[in-house]
């Protein structure tokens, strides 16, 4: 029994098993699933649909944080993806053809993946801090994007670019399939090959994995790429939601977003070990509170005073001074005898 | 090979030798400065009415506000930190004195509250990270989302400030010679100026620096480091109060959407400054050369007529030579 | 300087005892400190000498025993009680402020002030004051890392003496000095003893600490080996204080000096004058195939540098690498894993282990890093790979899924030693590998050091206890404050001849063979 309750998913799992539980409590029309047309709606499936984005770039960060590094670019470069592929159908000819969406899609996230390259040289090759080689596209990207919609939030239709975001294939959103094609090839990329042992071991121990002859520089590189590379798609996703290239509100905070959804997995900001299922959970809570805190009445607004307070009792469950606290007062409560607490302390 | 003085050659080699023995964290300073003399004489020489009173005056006014927010941050990032709340609690604070003056509470009592306000959540983020060894980069986006989250519970909408008291300090303006100085200009000054003293002349600030230095060596020495920690976030998060009643004087109204942004503006304004992010080293007076330089660029994007986006490229872009060439100086030095 | 024992001891620490979870750190030891004489405290890692400065420092508190300070029984819980105390140390990374001016390090604290403020030129003036009393005269406004170790650390004394320190511990003060400042260095403490200071001085390097102590004070594994005036003490004897003479429980296995080396052909793997500048003086090493060469000598003598050095763990100043033959460019570790170089680090805590990975996961990452990212190592190839190492070395518990940070220390070492034989190398540096295991898990490695030779393997095998050294080396070299003094033949030697050379008096000009 115990080796299940310390099973590192527990946490988080039962984290979001109490928000949902919550949720139907109070409004039991939270788990019902209408079916209109062979299409199936309602909240949960709005989470579904809705935390496509997030868990796309969530997931990228997760292999980040696993080299002991942060990208906070993720959100500026979904407004980039997004800018270039609006503008390339704005100018086509033909917005609707899928060639048009091929090549837009394709060069809006080549654009990231560059970007993420890029970040990947500052951090791995110069070795400049992650937080501040990331700060630089965060700050410079939304302008980047605004110059390539040339300062407007471009606006097209296009029904196949729509479809990405708000269509629906065999009965589920497709931005939901988005979402699971990206977490399967992710995991299978990181397990079926050594690159997840391999990131793991640089994120653990950096020194004893050079000495070993690991290739950390290739590793970060990479990792940083990828982050680039699916927060491309995610921008991809967003823009095809609201039709539109909004270089200021796309993707806003969603690096913090992201960021709690891996810690709230289980993942370690000091790097390391990390789990994919951990941030599917975890971009799962943080979507379902979102709808939660919308459904309370609050306005999305203030939505980030939740947040925030999320974020102080992640971190002191995780925190080691509280952990050691609550471990001697749980010693001390269960003492047989006062010769238990002494050797407990 | 003595230990005892390198006797110096005299003349110029030996002068430039003791310089950078002794101020060597002034030479990214003196880089930016160089830097916006060099951005003012090109606005010059491009657009020919660039370098008058009336442009640097107003240079000071629209950029009082993250002038005082550099202060602050730069007290932070001295200690190896990082304070990301400082736009939130900028708006959060703003819209609080608005909606109290809108609901009739003297002025009197709205500033001190602005004042503690944000004292109050950059405490919260020292607590944080001294206490519970969350990283400042977490801390401070909590705060971050604290205070935004806060902004808009106290209002949804921007609230207009009519307070004759706050209007003042943002509409006297004091004429010399075609030079203007508003009181918020005036207020920004003299926090730089008080930022700068204590930095230089009291044991807190000594040990602000010597934190930055080797937080380790600093607690063998026996100073009181983690006291220190918490007042400079608790500085910090006051600088932001104060950007707040100063920004709310500016604009006439308190929004919950200002300052989106901003601390990234603030903070690259202290690293163009010369403030080293590794911590340790770096002047007040440097980050003030900072926000003039931002304040330059977008004043010479306005006047360009170029779209508002190319600043935070442009900052972006400066930011990132910074901190290469941080970078490089760092590598070798310590290869040596 | 003649001691006169009559003097009350300024620190007098009776019967102190430290216990860790699972290690009893100090046992019982008594330790006192006189003012106005240079006590040195030597011992080898884990021998507890740290330990017992911490407990004077008050870093750590004791579980048994006391400490007076002149008379007075004290307790510290805190560093700064310690300092209050009159207790002063000065680490061997200099824990000072780099970025700020050496007077400003002087006094940091202690500043004094005027009108409220700082007054700078006070300040300047008192710290250069105090750097003057240990006869420096540098610029004070000048940044402390502008200046050498040497000169860094003596800002660090004049601080101690700033508070007006009774005791001054210098702990490795000459580890990056060169010869020079290491003899103003020892003015400065000849100067402050004079003055009633009591010293505390740490230090591997056997020479400097004849040199410059009154009084030698040897532990060994938590004990309290020896305490003796320095004069009464000869180098012989302080050597085998330190290294001591461990029962041999290990005489099972076969002397590997009876098989003979041929030396004809190409060495697997020879280095000359190989070196860096303050880590390591230009040394000559050659290994064969099936030979085991070992390194002896104290801790800091440069063992592990040069060895690292060999491997490409630290980049060399001078000196080329050769591998059978054609030199070869050794500057990270994966061009020695290309050619076929492997290295077991003696801290494998920090720089072995992969302690959240599991025990086939650590095994396997040689060869994992080797074949590349994209063809992994798992399902049945991993398994069968794992369970014949687990098997081959005796891991214990034989789980191949545990995290090797729950495995004891001798399992751990084990669990890297099978990571490296499983990349099939030609040389392997094994690096104190059986530091701090249980007899058992030291036997097995080491008769699997000696299989593995026997079986053509090139072994280099640095340890700090001689009977394995001696044991299992065809050939030994010897090491001695960062050179390399000479080599020994195993063939009829025995811990004493290996001891005596370390000890032998240094010679000014080139070194001699020790034949």
């Amino acid at each position: 029994m115990t080796r299940i309750l310390r099973h590192r998913l527990v946490l988080p799992i039962a984290a979001l098993v109490a928000l949902v539980l919550v949720n139907t409590i109070s409004r039991p029309s939270f788990v019902s699933i209408t079916v209109r047309d062979g299409q199936l709606y309602g909240s949960v499936i709005d989470i579904l649909r809705n935390s496509a984005p997030l868990m796309l770039v969530a997931l990228g960060m997760t292999i980040v944080i696993a080299t002991r590094g942060i990208d906070l670019s993720v959100g500026a470069l979904m407004a980039v993806s997004g800018a270039v592929a609006l503008t390339i159908i704005d100018g086509s000819g033909a917005p609707d053809s899928p060639a048009t969406l091929a090549i837009a899609i394709a060069a809006g996230v080549a654009v990231t993946l560059v970007f993420g390259a890029w970040n990947g040289f500052l951090v791995a090759v110069l070795g400049i801090q992650p937080i501040i080689a990331t700060l630089v596209l965060m700050l410079a990207g939304r302008g980047i994007a605004l110059l390539i919609t040339g300062g407007f939030i471009t606006t097209v239709t296009s029904t196949p670019y729509k479809f990405m975001s708000q269509g629906y294939l065999l009965g589920l959103p497709f931005a939901f399939y988005v979402s699971v094609v990206a977490i399967v090839l992710v995991a299978v990329i990181q397990r079926r090959t050594a690159l997840g042992v391999l990131t793991e071991s640089v994120g653990i121990n950096p020194e004893a994995s050079r000495l070993a002859g690991v290739r950390s520089r290739g590793i970060v590189w990479g990792a940083y790429a990828a982050s680039g590379l699916l927060a491309g798609f995610a921008g991809i996703l967003y823009s095809s939601n609201i039709m539109a290239a909004d270089a200021n509100a796309a993707g806003q905070y969603i690096e913090l977003d992201a960021i709690l959804a891996v810690v709230l997995g289980g993942t370690s900001l000091m790097g390391g070990k990390f789990s994919i299922a951990g941030t599917v959970i975890g971009v799962f809570t943080i979507q379902t509170l979102k709808s939660t805190i919308t459904f309370l009445g609050v306005p999305p607004a203030v939505s980030p005073l939740f947040m925030a307070l999320v974020v102080v009792i992640v971190v002191l469950v995780q925190s080691q001074r509280v952990r050691g606290g609550t471990l001697r007062l749980w010693n001390a409560l269960t003492a047989r005898s006062t010769k238990d607490a002494e050797v407990a302390r | 090979m003595s230990l005892t003085t390198t006797r110096p050659l005299d003349g110029l080699r030996a002068r430039v030798d003791r310089f950078t023995s002794r101020r060597a964290s002034w030479i990214p300073v003196f880089a930016a400065l160089g830097i916006l003399i060099a951005l003012l004489v090109a606005g010059q020489v491009y657009f020919g009415n660039f370098i008058t009173p009336r442009v640097l005056s107003s240079l000071l006014l629209d950029n009082a506000y993250l002038l005082i927010l550099a202060v602050g941050m730069t007290f932070v990032i001295l200690t190896a930190g990082i304070d990301l709340s400082v736009g939130a609690v900028l708006a959060f604070t703003a819209i609080l004195g608005a909606r109290l003056l809108s609901e009739g509470f003297p002025v009197v009592v709205v500033i001190p509250v602005m004042l503690v306000g944000g004292s109050l959540i950059g405490l919260l983020i020292g607590v944080l990270i001294q206490f519970f060894d969350v990283q400042p980069f977490i801390a401070s986006l909590a705060g971050m989302f604290a205070a935004r989250g806060l902004a808009f519970l106290v209002s949804l909408s921007s609230i207009k400030v009519e307070d004759p008291v706050i209007l003042w300090l943002q509409t006297k303006l004091f004429y010399i010679d075609g030079w203007f100085l508003s009181p918020t200009g005036i207020i920004a000054i003299g926090v730089v100026i008080a930022g700068a003293l204590v930095l230089q002349f009291t044991r807190f600030g000594r040990t602000i620096y010597a934190i930055g230095g080797n937080e380790q060596s600093a607690r063998l020495m026996g100073l009181p480091v983690v006291r220190t920690k918490l007042l400079a976030y608790v500085i910090s998060g006051a600088c932001a109060g104060l950007a707040g009643i100063v920004f709310t004087a500016y604009q006439g109204a308190g929004y919950p959407l200002n300052g989106v942004g901003t601390e990234l503006d603030t903070i690259a304004a202290v690293v163009i400054g010369g403030t080293l992010l590794t911590g340790g080293s770096g002047f007040v007076l440097g980050s003030m050369i900072g926000v003039f330089v931002y304040g330059t660029i977008k004043t010479a994007i306005s006047f360009l007529g170029a779209e508002q986006s190319w600043t935070r490229i442009t900052i972006g872009a400066l930011l990132l030579m910074f901190v290469v060439v941080q970078r490089v100086i760092v590598a070798r030095s310590s290869r040596r | 300087m003649t001691e006169d024992t009559a003097v009350r001891p300024i620190v007098a620490m009776t019967g102190i005892t430290i216990r860790f979870p699972g290690v009893l750190a100090l046992d019982n030891v008594d330790f006192a400190l006189r003012p106005g004489e240079v006590h040195s405290l030597m011992g080898e890692n884990g021998a507890g000498k740290s330990t017992l400065i911490k407990a004077l420092t008050g870093v750590y508190a004791i579980d048994g025993g006391s400490i007076l300070i002149d008379g007075e029984p004290r307790s510290f819980a805190h560093t700064a009680d310690a300092q209050a105390a009159g207790i002063s140390t000065v680490y061997q990374e200099v824990n000072l402020c780099p970025n700020l001016s050496v007077g400003e390090n002087v006094m940091l604290g202690h500043e004094p002030r005027r009108a409220g403020g700082i007054d700078w030129r006070a300040t300047h003036a008192e710290a250069a004051r105090h750097l003057g009393n240990l006869g420096v005269a540098i610029d004070t406004h000048s940044i402390l890392s502008s200046h050498s170790i040497a000169l860094q650390q003596l800002v660090a004394i004049s601080r101690a003496m700033v508070t007006e320190s009774r005791v001054l511990v210098l702990d490795e003060p000459t580890s990056s000095l060169d010869r020079g400042e290491v003899v103003q260095l020892f003015g400065v403490i000849r100067d402050l003893r004079d003055r009633g200071v009591a010293i505390l001085f740490v230090s591997h390097f056997l020479d400097q600490v004849f040199e410059i102590s009154d009084h030698i004070t040897v532990l060994r594994n938590g004990r309290l080996v020896g305490s003796s005036p320095a004069a009464d003490l000869t180098r012989g004897e302080l050597v085998a204080q330190m290294l001591g003479r461990e029962f041999d429980e290990l005489a099972s296995i076969s002397q590997a000096a009876d098989r003979s080396i041929d030396r004809g052909g190409h060495p697997v793997v020879s280095a000359t004058g190989l070196g860096r500048r303050g880590v390591l003086e230009p040394s000559d090493l050659d290994v064969f195939d099936g030979e085991v060469v070992g390194i002896a000598g104290l801790l800091g003598s440069g063992r592990t540098e040069l060895v690292r050095l060999l491997y490409g763990a630290d980049h060399a100043d001078s000196g080329r690498v050769a591998v059978r033959g054609s030199t070869v460019r050794l500057t990270t570790p994966r061009h020695a894993i290309e050619n076929r170089i492997a290295f077991s680090s003696e801290d494998r805590r920090a720089e072995g282990i992969i302690g959240d990975l599991t025990v086939a996961e650590n095994i396997v990452l040689g060869i994992q890093a080797r074949r590349g990212w994209l063809r992994k190592i798992g399902g049945a190839e991993q398994a069968s790979i794992v369970a014949e190492y687990i098997e081959a070395l005796g891991v214990r518990p034989a789980d191949p899924s545990m995290l090797v940070r729950n495995l004891s220390g001798g399992n751990q070492q084990k669990v890297l030693l099978a990571r490296w034989l499983a990349t099939a190398p030609q040389l392997i540096i094994l690096d104190e590998p059986t530091r701090g295991i249980d007899v058992g898990a030291k036997a097995d490695i080491q008769r699997k050091v000696a299989e593995l030779a026997g079986q053509g393997l090139a072994v280099v095998f640095i340890s700090s206890e001689l009977e394995e050294v001696v044991r299992l080396a065809h050939r030994i070299v010897v090491m001695r404050d960062r050179r390399k003094l000479g080599e020994l033949d195993a063939h009829d030697t025995n811990v004493d001849d290996v001891v005596a050379a370390i000890a032998a008096e240094a010679r000014e000009e080139a070194r001699e063979g020790v034949a």
